[in-house]
């Protein structure tokens, strides 16, 4: 039976006369891998923050796992199971690379002992690879290695629900593969998960679904191969 | 754990390890506290004074640094919420003649208040406007005490000191004798806040704080924690000043001596631990209390802040991030 | 409260004229805070500088405050390079550490005013020109020339800035670096010169704001405090980055202090625009332009 996990509606939300994104719809179901795509400037992360939190959209609803989360706060929808990287990482620079794992360990799932939290933090270090990297501070870390932070952080919440916000650019094509990897499992293991990205092979291989959205408008929404044969979305891409 | 160990090769995680600064400052505070009672009744009103400056200052820098330093929030307004402190006293003094202890507990909760008002107004916004806010606060505040005689308006109120039972030698031995206890408690909050849950949900916010939030640390609930400790603890270390002082006028309640010390001794100790703000109180109080002696005390304050000033671009984690350094510098 | 309706009139024509020198003493937040995103809680004691500029320039040269701008505000374009280039080189790089950048402004802010306190001492400063002191009249509204004066220049300084920053090469890419810097990267400019090009400008209008406060009225070194709720006051309620938005701020600010002060005295001025900062934050955080 397939669940409707993430469920957006209607979604509209203007900066100052700019429409970022106008009455944009789409449905995760449980279990399922989406891609989203698009232009630069389409409207994609802001949908991610509406989606999460982060922005309040204008008009239209959110609802997740059943309820709607359209005004809920963002760390409420994070304790819930709705979890996120971020483009451009954002991990906690004061602290170490255990220790970034260790605040969603504690704040979304709710361990109290120092000791469990110690150990799960270790398990979700060698799911991403970071194991040898435990004690270091972010500062240290590659790039390859901030985005598998960030997706450490994001698993830390054991999510429902992960939306990966381009977490493979600029990227080398074995370090593609090694992501690409490690969301498949996640997804065998019961995640849904919705890919943000312009690596296009990537998105053709782990998407069940695609979802393509232009100037803050959804024009396609689709089987892979379906959607990018549509001559919208080749027009969008290479342009006229 | 605590980000305290952030670079330290993992410690055993063992209950006792963790509890031991807050135990060694316990200690360290009962100590001094029965020394200071016990055998501390010959000692000159000179030392006694400069003792409670420097105590003073522990507790307001610490306050200070448990929005500030581990919440990144920064309050320009610790006057205001010691002025607070200072005229709940004075309030009470006039009205009802209440035990001191009575009065903290009461400049507290104003305090507390204060801050927890200020900052469900201004936190959810960025950190800049609750700084402004808190400004705005200490100004508004200072206006409203000008204009209102019953405390003495702009010219000031005298107080007396009450009379003291026969375990002090004289009331500068119990002032000094209760700062170094609300001292002890100040540095102790800010050791449980440091290490539990709201210590680290506060160094989330302040490396980043959407992805705190993403992460799903409550932000606003944490600040507002953070605030209302703060402003409280700022209030008690007001209470006891007027029976310091004897005399009172916004001038010295709202000094400008507080607003750049309660800043410049945490940054220039480390906010990123509840010693760095002992440390840093400790250093300037008696820089200061040196200098107070040959210099005006404008002068005294200038120092102060080119002190700030250099310690925020040369060694920007302070005396704490300077010893961090070092020892992992250590073979 | 003596209220009339000549003093209401009088008190809406002084408050809009305050609002004009107002909107000198802010636009430099505008800039700082609303474009390049830098807290400079210490622009007002910059101003303040500029004051007691202007009053050296006339107690030892007998400069009138024109003359301080002319050969002052040229200083404060220098100094605001310079110093924008030392705040990045130590603070911006680092990264994102405002704790450390609000602190340091705090500072500076600090040592300004007592520096000034050490040098020239609590006692108020005035200067003096043909222009303090006459006022002129319209019908039943009477103006000082000290308060028009600087709402004059102050108009025209913000023109001159508008103008510089929306037909300049480096104006825009100021503008530009305000919404993407890196987008201004990929255009190949530098932002961090076109940031420090502003953070000139900015200053430089402090330095002029100063020598206008100083024809307003006579000043002492903590002046400065209250100027830092009016001048954040007015760039959030403008919007933020806008100039034409710091404008109309300004005007309502002056008109809303000065009808209090009419109305209620002279005290509860500070007040109003804490209040007027708290109330939008509120309700409205994007100001009347907002972005």
């Amino acid at each position: 039976m397939s669940v409707d996990i993430l469920v957006a509606s209607g979604i509209t939300k203007r900066f100052d006369g700019f429409a970022a994104l106008t009455d944009v719809d789409f449905i995760l179901r449980k279990g399922e891998r989406i891609g989203l795509i698009g232009p630069n400037g389409s409207g994609k992360s802001t949908l991610v923050n509406c989606l999460t939190g982060i922005l309040t959209p204008d008009s239209g609803s959110i609802t997740f796992d059943g309820d709607d989360i359209t005004a809920t706060a963002a760390w409420v929808r994070a304790k819930h199971g709705l979890a996120r990287t971020y483009q451009i990482p954002r991990p906690f620079r004061g602290m170490s690379v255990q220790q970034n794992i260790e605040v969603p360990l504690r704040f979304a799932v709710g361990h109290t002992s120092a000791r469990t939290i110690g150990d799960a933090a270790r398990v979700i270090l060698d799911q991403v690879g970071l194991a040898g990297k435990a004690g270091l501070s972010p500062k240290a870390l590659t790039q390859v290695e901030l985005r598998k932070l960030e997706l450490g952080r994001a698993l830390a919440a054991q999510p429902k629900v992960l939306i990966a916000d381009e977490v493979m650019a600029g990227l080398s094509d074995s370090e593609v593969d090694d992501i690409l990897a490690l969301l498949t499992r996640l997804n065998a293991e019961g995640i849904s998960i919705m890919l943000i990205e312009h690596i296009m092979r990537a998105v053709m291989i782990f998407s069940q679904r695609i979802v393509v959205i232009v100037a803050g408008c959804k024009i396609a929404d689709g089987l892979p191969d379906d959607v990018m044969q549509r001559d919208e979305v080749e027009r969008a891409y290479l342009g006229e | 754990m605590s980000a305290q160990t952030a670079y330290e090769p993992r410690k055993s995680t063992l209950v006792p390890a963790r509890l031991r600064s807050g135990a060694a400052i316990a200690l360290v505070g009962t100590i001094l506290v029965a020394a200071t009672m016990l055998f501390g009744s010959g000692v000159s009103e000179y030392y006694y004074l400069a003792a409670y400056s420097i105590l003073q200052f522990i507790v307001l820098g610490t306050a200070w640094n448990i929005l500030g330093g581990y919440g990144g929030y920064v309050n320009f307004g610790t006057a205001g919420f010691f002025a607070a402190g200072c005229y709940t006293t004075i309030v009470l003094n006039k009205l009802f003649q209440l035990p001191l202890l009575v009065d903290m507990s009461a400049a507290a909760a104003i305090a507390g208040l204060m801050g927890f008002g200020t900052g469900y107004l201004t936190l959810r916004l960025r950190g800049v406007f609750f700084s402004i806010a808190t400004l705005a606060m200490a100004i508004v505040l200072q206006t409203v005490v000008i204009n209102w005689s019953f405390v003495g308006g702009g010219r000031g109120v005298y107080v007396v000191r009450p009379e003291i039972s026969g375990l002090f030698a004289s009331y500068a031995h119990l002032l000094v004798t209760l700062m170094i206890a609300l001292a002890t408690c100040a540095v102790l909050a800010a050791w449980a806040v440091e290490k539990s849950w709201i210590g680290i949900g506060l160094a989330a916010i302040r490396d980043n704080e959407t992805a705190a939030e993403t992460s799903a640390v409550p932000s606003l609930r944490l600040k507002l924690i953070a605030a209302t400790m703060s402003g409280a603890l700022m209030g008690m270390a007001g209470a006891p000043f007027p029976y310091y002082v004897s005399y009172v006028d916004p001038a010295t309640a709202f000094s400008l001596a507080i607003a750049v010390n309660s800043i410049a001794m945490p940054l220039v100790g480390g906010t990123a631990t509840w010693w760095g703000p002992v440390v840093g109180a400790i250093l300037l109080g008696s820089v200061q209390q040196i200098l107070t002696v040959t210099i005006s005390s404008a002068a005294n304050l200038f120092i102060v802040g080119v002190l700030l000033v250099v310690f925020l671009t040369a060694a920007p984690r302070g005396v704490v991030g300077v010893v961090r350094a070092w020892k992992r510098g250590r073979p | 409260m003596n209220f009339s309706w000549d003093l209401l009139v009088n008190a809406i024509i002084t408050g809009v004229v305050l609002g004009g020198f107002y909107a000198a003493a802010a636009i430099g937040i505008t800039i700082e805070f609303g474009m390049l995103d830098i807290v400079n809680i210490a622009h007002p004691a910059f101003m303040i500088v500029g004051a007691y500029l202007a009053y050296l320039g006339w107690n030892s040269f007998g400069f009138d405050p024109f003359v301080s701008m002319a050969v002052f505000a040229p200083f404060g374009l220098f100094f605001g390079r310079a110093f924008y280039r030392a705040y990045h080189f130590f603070f911006e790089r680092r990264g994102d550490e405002s704790l450390q950048g609000l602190a340091f402004f705090f500072g500076i802010l600090f040592i300004i005013e007592i520096g000034l306190v050490l040098i020239f001492g609590v006692d108020y400063r005035s200067v003096a020109a043909p222009y303090i002191g006459p006022t002129f009249g319209i019908g039943l509204i009477s103006v000082s020339w000290r308060m028009m004066v600087p709402f004059l220049v102050g108009l025209g300084m913000l023109a001159g800035i508008q103008l510089y920053l929306s037909r300049t090469f480096t104006g825009r890419t100021i503008l530009a670096v305000s919404q993407d810097v890196e987008a201004v990267r990929l255009v190949g400019a530098d932002p961090i010169r076109a940031k420090e090009i502003a953070f000139g400008i900015a200053t430089a209008s402090a330095i002029v704001a100063g020598i206008l406060l100083i024809i307003i009225q006579p000043v002492e070194p903590s002046i400065g405090r209250e100027y830092i709720g009016r001048t954040f006051a007015i760039c959030v309620l403008g919007g933020t980055a806008s100039v034409p938005g710091t404008l109309v701020a300004s005007l309502i600010l002056g008109v809303a202090e000065t009808l209090t002060t009419t109305f209620f005295g002279p005290s509860w001025s500070p007040a109003v625009s804490f209040g007027l900062l708290l109330v939008t934050l509120a309700f409205r955080p994007a100001g009347i332009f907002g972005r």
